[in-house]
């Protein structure tokens, strides 16, 4: 029996800031699952499973939060799975609550991903000491920083291509009323002057740490046939691992990155990404990834990516728009981040993006990936349902 | 075989949880010495109070007050309490129906022993002295004689103090005891001799290191040792320009990926010796130890005409 | 529904401590012995999925670094839950459904013994209300064991016969962590005793599932799942009736147990007192064989002690001691999350 198709209906999200002072863990995540509920105009009733991710539990100090987390998300009496990959595990969390109604196991299935990164410290959480191990000798930044200065030496990009990314997302991130970041005044000549922090990054070439919750319910075709409004088809789902450390690894274009798209497209029939897709949201923490996962995800040749985005291809009205949200770099709940692209490429391809709307958007991918370079889960939307 | 290593983790941080309106609700009461519980739809009363119904999800906000006073549904006597639990003399592990309320609530009973507590006893609770807005406002509850106010129907609360708590501290300290595993020791024991001891995998003849037990693409142990080093090449790089926390060095530095000698991935190390703006990919360097027999301090320029990229490309 | 199967079950031997080992290094084993068992090699494997917690191991990303004992390269198609491992077989089992891969690795692991077990757990607990007391797992199973004595289901002797039954049947079980209840009578946490108490210790499992005509080319006798379902429940156990576990009796329900008597049982009970509450609610009589394997009472490496009852029960029904098994997985204060398994052997 072939796999059955798979729909987004309702997707919902918390304005996402630096700290929310006035709700609970629960609360947060209820009012991202209540928006998702909503917008698909279905209750926790018509809900058969609930299939929840975030990053580490030491984040927010609770280990295996889905337990008290099952009652605010109306999982009583219900499945309820609870997926951690590292960051790429909003993806991975809206892939296996895909496939319980793509294997015909539920019917329609609430999926939630989170971080409420204020009950801590995000480096905390990140660097904790391990004894006998070397320490991480320069901070978060300074794991990406030496990936970035090998891809700029490896293609010869010019110094100026992150600044213009952090540019575009930032000011993509003011049309979209949930990013955490609204830099009002941005300038790209405010980008350029930040403090390079872990040269080559610099400041405003970083991720902000956000409190957020993305939701998504997703459903069958009988379900889609209910829903008030136009669904996003899923076309294409994968994960892909390899190790974190090992001999032969390249760090600035992972082989399960490109195996993982590879897989989404063969399932999509998408032969040719950079023409076939309308719209990407991908997980780029520093803004140097975005022309290193231009490469990896098959929109530009080896070498070539930075070139689409010094063109301007990748802005909101490029011919390859990515991260119509303003993406991690305006926002950045860990464990949600990866979700929140999915959902974002899903609105594409739904027409709800409302600002920052890619005109005519048909089909989106969402991408994300854990930091160490070792995680992919990607996800093809569309706007028609898939024809096999 | 070398003795295992191990060594104390302490995983603690002080968490700062913001409360939602019911949750507030209540522990500021609790400060007040005033229980607050919340209604359901279906006219149970719930305490301690929750945002959802447990059975319908349905958001809470309907407040009521209910009593101080109470009836063991269960309990279960703990003669060696934990550092962290309410009472540091042994007590009882209680559920407690507080008057009023359809639900019970788990806390600590002091009683003079197991045999002093029983199923439906009369409990109320016993305030700490100095209540901040936290469920530990109830130091505990204690055996009630009957002197206590008498059981009490739910009734409505505003559930509005002055100065509501929104937010809670929870400190939260976890004790480990570390074991690096059997390759990692063997490599830590070189490193006291000032060696850079590396593994082979068997299948593919990669050299690793620091080896970590496995070869992380066959899957199989390593347990070939081979000795790198101690020249190496840097195969990339950042300049540091702000500090890590708990790191005390300097900024700027060099943070750096080295591919020593012999081994078939970069680690990585700080580069000294040399002002931070002229380090280079590909520049050759050498250890610097510490006298602490742990890892390199850092490492140094050898001096040797740098390697060209494709020496080194493959490990970028 | 397509036909998925246990085709082979691998663990370690469960010990109280592992600490010359890390974890990739007591996992390795495990993983060799169970792609033996089927003569096959990482990259055979469509899916893989595993379960683990890094509150246990007391790191963030812990499960990163058990990878490396899978032999990962060329990337392969893989997740990883925060869950016992037996919640990593459900995805893996529904990834197998939905045609995307036809065999799966699932493994899990749990090295208990580096931290205070009975402090780590109190974490999972409602941070507002609870948590901040620090009730550890003995003391929640104390309550549950006390409102089941008070109620009738059970009696402190009750209790000791479910230890020493479940120690016996684990001196046959070369993996089991504990095989007798010498000195177990005095009280942890008063009504549990010693002997009522799981073992704590570390320990690594690994399981690979196949589909259908894979599964029998694989395996003499597969261990079909033929109905796989998991329930939560409130997480406050003041508004639970501790006595029963209606979670499991639904995840059973929708498992198909009823439709059919089983022979075994492998039940996921780290205490005697929850034994009485799941033969209840699975609705399992005297002749039902249950935790023949000992149990968690005999080996309880947290995180891998559910997908070692899915394990036992398949890995009996490969060697034809049972045609249909009933496995049970756990999650949570009380038994607030269950998972239940129903297997069969094609007939003899």
């Amino acid at each position: 029996m072939s796999k059955a198709p798979v729909a987004v209906v309702g997707i919902g999200q918390t304005k996402h800031v630096a700290a929310r002072h006035d709700v609970s863990i629960a609360g947060l995540l209820r009012e991202a699952a209540l928006r998702a509920l909503a917008d698909a105009e279905l209750t926790f009733a018509d809900i058969d499973a609930v299939v929840i991710g975030k990053a580490p539990d030491f984040f927010e100090g609770v280990m295996m939060p889905e337990l008290y987390l099952a009652d605010a998300l109306g999982a009583v009496g219900k499945p309820m799975l609870r997926v951690h990959t590292a960051g790429s595990v909003g993806g991975s969390t809206a892939l296996v609550a895909s496939n319980l109604v793509a294997a015909r196991v539920h019917r329609t299935v609430l999926t939630v991903a989170f971080e409420k990164q204020s009950e801590s410290n995000a480096m905390w959480g990140l660097s904790l000491p391990i004894p006998f191990q070397q320490p991480l000798l320069a901070g978060a930044g300074g794991f990406f920083a030496p990936h970035v200065r090998a891809y700029m030496r490896r293609t010869g990009a010019p110094d100026h291509i992150g600044s213009l990314v952090a540019f575009k997302d930032r000011r993509n991130a003011l049309k979209n009323p949930y990013a955490h970041l609204h830099e009002k005044d941005i300038t790209l000549e405010k980008v350029r002057a930040a403090p390079m922090l872990w040269d080559p990054i610099r400041y405003s070439e970083t991720c902000p740490s956000s409190d957020g919750a993305v939701a998504m319910v997703l459903t069958d075709t009988e379900g889609a046939a209910r829903t008030p409004r136009p669904p996003a088809w899923l076309h294409g789902g994968a994960m892909r691992s390899e190790p974190t450390m090992f001999a032969g690894k390249d760090y600035v274009s992972p082989q399960a990155g490109k195996d993982c798209a590879a897989d989404v497209y063969r399932q999509a029939g998408i032969t040719d990404p950079r023409r076939e897709i309308d719209a990407v949201e991908m997980y780029v923490p520093f803004s140097w990834y975005e022309p290193m996962w231009l490469e990896n995800l098959g929109f530009a040749a080896e070498g070539e990516g930075w070139k689409l985005t010094e063109a301007g291809v990748t802005e909101l009205d490029g011919d390859l728009p990515v991260n119509p949200s303003g993406g991690v770099l305006s926002t950045n709940p860990i464990g949600a981040s990866g979700m929140i692209r999915f959902a974002e490429a899903a609105l594409q391809v739904r027409g709800q993006a409302g600002e920052h709307q890619v005109e005519g958007a048909r089909r989106a991918l969402g991408h994300a990936y854990g930091g160490g370079a070792q995680f992919f889960s990607m996800w093809l939307v569309g706007a028609d349902r898939p024809t096999t | 075989m070398t003795e295992v290593l191990s060594a104390p983790l302490v995983v603690e941080f002080p968490f700062t949880r913001s409360l939602g309106p019911v949750q507030s609700a209540f522990l500021t009461g609790l400060r007040e010495r005033t229980v607050l519980g919340v209604r359901t739809g279906d006219d149970r009363v719930l305490v301690p109070p929750v945002e959802y119904d447990p059975v319908t999800s349905a958001e809470l906000r309907e407040l009521v007050e209910v009593g101080a006073t109470g009836t063991v549904t269960t309990w279960a006597w703990n003669p060696d309490p934990g550092r962290n639990q309410p009472l540091s003399t042994p007590f009882a592990w209680v559920l407690v129906r507080l008057d009023g309320a359809d639900t019970a609530m788990l806390h600590a009973l002091d009683a003079a022993g197991p045999d002093a507590v029983s199923t439906g006893m009369r409990v109320r609770i016993r305030w700490a002295a100095e209540r901040v807005g936290a469920i530990t406002d109830i130091a505990c509850f204690e055996p009630d004689d009957g002197t206590g106010p008498p059981e009490r129907a739910a009734t409505a609360h505003h559930g509005e103090f002055t100065d509501p708590v929104t937010g809670i501290v929870a400190p939260a300290r976890l004790d480990y005891v570390y074991s690096p595993g059997r390759a990692q020791t063997r490599y830590l024991a070189a490193l006291a001799d000032r060696k850079m001891i590396g593994e082979r995998c068997p299948s593919c003849r990669k050299v690793y290191i620091p080896p970590r037990g496995a070869c992380p693409t066959c899957g199989v142990a390593t347990e070939e040792q081979v000795e790198v080093g101690p020249g190496g090449t840097i195969t990339t790089f950042c300049i540091v320009n702000i500090k890590a926390r708990g790191l005390d060095i300097e900024v700027p530095y060099v943070y750096a990926h080295i591919a020593l000698d012999g081994a078939d991935l970069a680690l990585h190390g700080r580069i000294g010796g040399l002002p931070y703006d002229q380090v280079r990919m590909g520049m050759r360097v050498e250890p610097v130890w510490s006298d602490d027999g742990g890892f390199p301090d850092h490492y140094r320029p050898t001096g040797e005409p740098d390697a060209g990229y494709d020496t080194y490309k493959e490990m970028v | 529904m397509r036909d998925v199967a246990i085709v082979a079950f691998a663990q370690s031997r469960h010990a109280r401590s592992t600490a010359e080992v890390s974890e990739v290094e007591l996992l390795m084993p495990v993983l060799h012995e169970a792609f033996d068992q089927v003569e096959l090699k990482a990259s055979d494997i469509g899916f893989t999925c595993s379960g683990s917690s890094d509150y246990l191991a007391g790191r963030a990303f812990s499960f990163t670094m058990a990878l490396d004992g899978v032999g990962a390269w060329p990337p392969i198609s893989e997740s990883h839950v925060e869950m016992d491992g037996a919640w990593a077989l459900y995805e893996a089992w529904v990834k197998i459904l939905t045609g995307e891969a036809d065999t799966a690795l699932v493994y899990s692991y749990g090295k208990s013994s580096p931290g205070d077990v009975r402090e780590v757990l109190t974490r999972q607990l409602d941070p507002y209300y609870v948590a901040p007391l620090w009730p550890d797992p003995v003391a929640l199973a104390a309550l549950q064991a006390r409102a089941l004595i008070d109620a009738g289901h059970t009696s402190e002797p009750e209790l000791a016969g479910v230890a020493a039954r479940s120690r016996a049947s684990a001196r046959d079980n070369p993996y089991a962590q504990l095989t007798s209840v010498r000195d177990g009578g005095e009280y942890v946490v008063q009504p549990l005793r010693r002997q009522d108490c799981p073992p704590v210790g570390d320990g690594a499992a690994a399981i690979v599932l196949a589909a259908g005509d894979t599964a029998r080319r694989l395996c003499a006798r597969p261990a079909w799942i033929r109905g796989l379902d998991h329930r939560i429940e409130a997480h406050s156990l003041g508004v639970r009736d501790l006595t029963d576990s209606p979670s499991t009796r639904l995840a059973a329900e929708r498992a198909g147990l009823f439709d059919a008597p089983v022979d075994t049982a492998e039940l996921h009970a780290p205490f005697t007192s929850q034994e009485v509450v799941l033969r209840r609610a699975l609705r399992l009589g005297d002749e039902v064989d249950v935790n023949p394997s000992g149990g968690p009472l005999a080996a309880n490496p947290i995180m891998a002690a559910g997908l070692i009852r899915l394990g036992e029960a398949a890995a009996r029904i490969h060697r034809g001691d049972s045609d249909r098994a009933v496995a049970h997985a756990t999650s949570g204060p009380c038994l607030q999350q269950n998972l239940v398994a129903v297997l069969e052997g094609d007939v003899k």
